[in-house]
């Protein structure tokens, strides 16, 4: 559609957001083109979820316009369905459905959204998940699996649906520090093929690696946008500056 | 690694071990404990003996007439019960028709029998009980395949209560999943009308319900228009549990993780996909054991319908106890129905416990 060319996959213009009277999102402006990899970070409560939760309608912005792969995100249902079609997310707590197997978790949606045959949404869900590299786990249930294992199978799960952008809510912060590698690798080798992706992480050597901007956000604004290299080196402002001496030690 | 002969030879302290060790620890733990103990001891002696004495060694369970059973018996005379056992199971339904309840009964059983085998959980399982229960119609009214007519006023006994039970949880529950998620809907006005009815009919007694439907709703359907008193009965018995079962399905569904609908929304599953699949199979799992608590209670519940003169299996009792040639064996009449009820609830709390434990898939997160 309207983003093969080169023009933006995301376009948050002037969004803003409030909970009551509290603002969470003020004037957010943020453009995303196709294949570009961003981390997302700042002070616990500053509004980095709610900003990608605004992008699949998880949450509802209030003002301001958004459009994800050129589809306008109003609340007509057809075009949320449509967007989260091509917008996968991946959960702190993974949130796998725990009544279905692995593969079942895979094919669920491929099978009743994207009313692929079940023969075929299988067969791609292996794939997927020799990517992620736990095959074997196919016929397991989620429960049965470490939690390492369990987000590299919800990340499988959005994959199966092929979309054009994925979206990461702290991928690694629930797991163990022995597993946080293991999802990073798949990340990693995600980055790799070229997909959008936007992370909210505290994985600076993740954002060095694979980022090609880096996004600091504090009290519901954008604060400071660069490539991480820069935005490394040389923060320019204070709250930067104070947020990466804390995490950086 | 320490030595692994030192930890394997320690046995442990002869008294907590063995039934002497089990019964300290259980049974005389404390002063309390202890004085519990001796007392359930005590009721139990003087209670058990006593019954088993009445109910099997001094019964008497063939007796020409009722004078003879008396005479005989030092305790209960079960020759009642056999007398009166067609009376009691099928209540006024035609003497020489009972084969046809009887079939009916059989029909129900096996039903429920086979819906809780997993085997036949698929689609055919509603086909089979659409035949199953057009085939209870036609057997119970008859009127066709030259069976006589016989009209439901002199339909009763355990039929009846199955008739009733089983087409009120069969309409009871869908409509209770519909309360209850339409309790959570986002739409005001759903959301009200689900609240203003589950609030209205849960406060109110059945009874109440039941006199209503029989009693008043007559006074305000035009002259002419007359459903009948099963039918109404069988509506108010569905209208009742419905809001019972709602709230208990709300349950289920509040105690899931909000993730799971996020993730649900997340895959671009629409509202109906997102419940049929991934709430409805989730939440309805975790409240089976109030699930099955109601189911009990509706099934009990249908012994009220007494109130507006159905014959249902307590109330074919209590109308074989008025026999003047049997009187005063209300003891062993209420026994043998109370026998009836029990097994089936056994079997539902049963069936409910083991259902839980093939459906479970894992540790939860
Ligand atoms: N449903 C809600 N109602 C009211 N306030 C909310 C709600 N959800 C989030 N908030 C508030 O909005 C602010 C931003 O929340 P958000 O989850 O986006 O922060 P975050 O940057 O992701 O923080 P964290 O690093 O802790 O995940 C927080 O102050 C939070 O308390
Ligand atoms: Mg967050």
């Amino acid at each position: 559609m309207a983003s093969d060319g080169a023009g933006p996959v995301i376009q948050m213009r002037n969004v803003n957001k409030w909970y009551g009277q509290f603002h969470v999102l003020k004037n957010i402006n943020l453009q995303v083109s196709k294949g570009e990899r961003i981390v997302i970070c700042g002070p616990s409560g500053s509004g980095k979820s709610t900003m990608i939760r605004c992008l699949n309608r998880l949450e509802e912005h209030q003002a301001g316009d958004i459009a994800v792969d050129g589809i306008q995100l109003t609340n007509d249902l057809k075009n949320i369905e449509k967007i989260r079609r091509e917008v996968g997310m991946v959960f702190q707590h993974f949130n796998l459905f725990p009544h279905l197997t692995v593969l079942e978790n895979l094919t669920l949606a491929p099978i009743w959204v994207r009313k692929v045959p079940k023969a075929e949404a299988e067969a791609s869900a292996m794939t997927y998940l020799e990517r992620v590299r736990i095959p074997e786990q196919a016929n397991k249930y989620p429960g049965q699996l470490s939690g390492g294992q369990q987000q590299r199978v919800a990340i499988a799960r959005s994959l199966c649906m092929n979309p054009k952008i994925m979206l990461f809510d702290e991928p690694t912060s629930a797991l163990d520090p022995e597993m946080v590698k293991e999802v990073l690798d798949v990340m990693i080798s995600l980055a790799e093929t070229g997909m959008t992706m936007l992370c909210v992480t505290h994985e600076m050597g993740f954002a060095r690696q694979v980022a090609n901007r880096v996004i600091f956000m504090d009290y519901g604004e954008i604060i400071e946008q660069n490539k991480p290299e820069e935005f490394f080196r040389n923060p320019q402002n204070d709250r930067t500056k104070l947020f990466l001496s804390q995490i950086l030690h | 690694m320490t030595a692994p002969t030192a930890t394997t030879e320690l046995k442990p302290p002869a008294l907590s071990q063995g039934w002497l060790g089990w019964a300290r620890e259980n049974l005389f733990a404390g002063p309390l404990n202890t004085l519990l103990t001796i007392l359930t001891v005590w009721l139990l002696l003087a209670t058990v003996p006593a019954f088993i004495d009445w109910a099997l060694l001094k019964a008497v369970w063939s007796a020409p007439t009722a004078s003879v059973c008396r005479e005989a018996a030092g305790g209960a005379c079960w020759a009642f019960v056999y007398e009166k056992h067609r009376l009691i199971l099928f209540g006024l339904y035609p003497f020489e028709e009972h084969w046809r309840p009887m079939l009916v009964v059989v029909i129900f059983l096996a039903m429920i029998g086979l819906s809780c085998l997993r085997r036949f959980w698929t689609p055919w399982l509603a086909l089979y009980w659409i035949v199953a229960l057009t085939a209870v119609g036609i057997l119970m009214w008859g009127g066709v395949l030259g069976l006589t007519y016989v009209e439901n006023e002199r339909w009763g006994g355990l039929p009846l209560t199955l008739i009733l039970s089983v087409f009120g949880i069969a309409f009871a529950f869908p409509l209770s999943i519909l309360l209850a998620l339409g309790r959570r809907s986002n739409m005001p006005a759903i959301k009200a009308l689900c609240v203003i009815y589950i609030e209205l009919i849960r406060g109110v007694p059945l009874i109440s319900l039941l006199f209503m439907a029989s009693v008043m709703l007559p006074l305000f359907l035009p002259t002419g228009v007359n459903f009948d008193k099963l039918l109404r009965a069988q509506i108010a018995i569905i209208l009742f549990a419905a809001a019972y079962l709602a709230e208990v399905v709300r349950g289920g569904l509040q105690a899931l993780p909000k993730g799971q609908y996020e993730a649900a929304d997340a895959l671009g599953l629409s509202y109906w996909q997102k419940t049929g699949l991934i709430i409805l199979p989730q939440a309805l799992k975790l409240v089976i054991p109030p699930l099955v608590n109601t189911f009990i209670g509706i099934f009990k519940d249908t012994s009220l319908v007494v109130i507006i003169g159905l014959f249902d299996l307590l109330n074919s009792l209590k109308a074989s106890l008025v026999d003047p040639a049997w009187p005063g064996f209300s003891a062993e009449g209420y026994i043998a129905v109370s026998l009836i009820y029990f097994a089936l609830c056994y079997f539902m709390s049963k069936y409910s416990q083991a259902l839980e434990a093939r459906l479970a898939t894992g540790h939860k997160r």
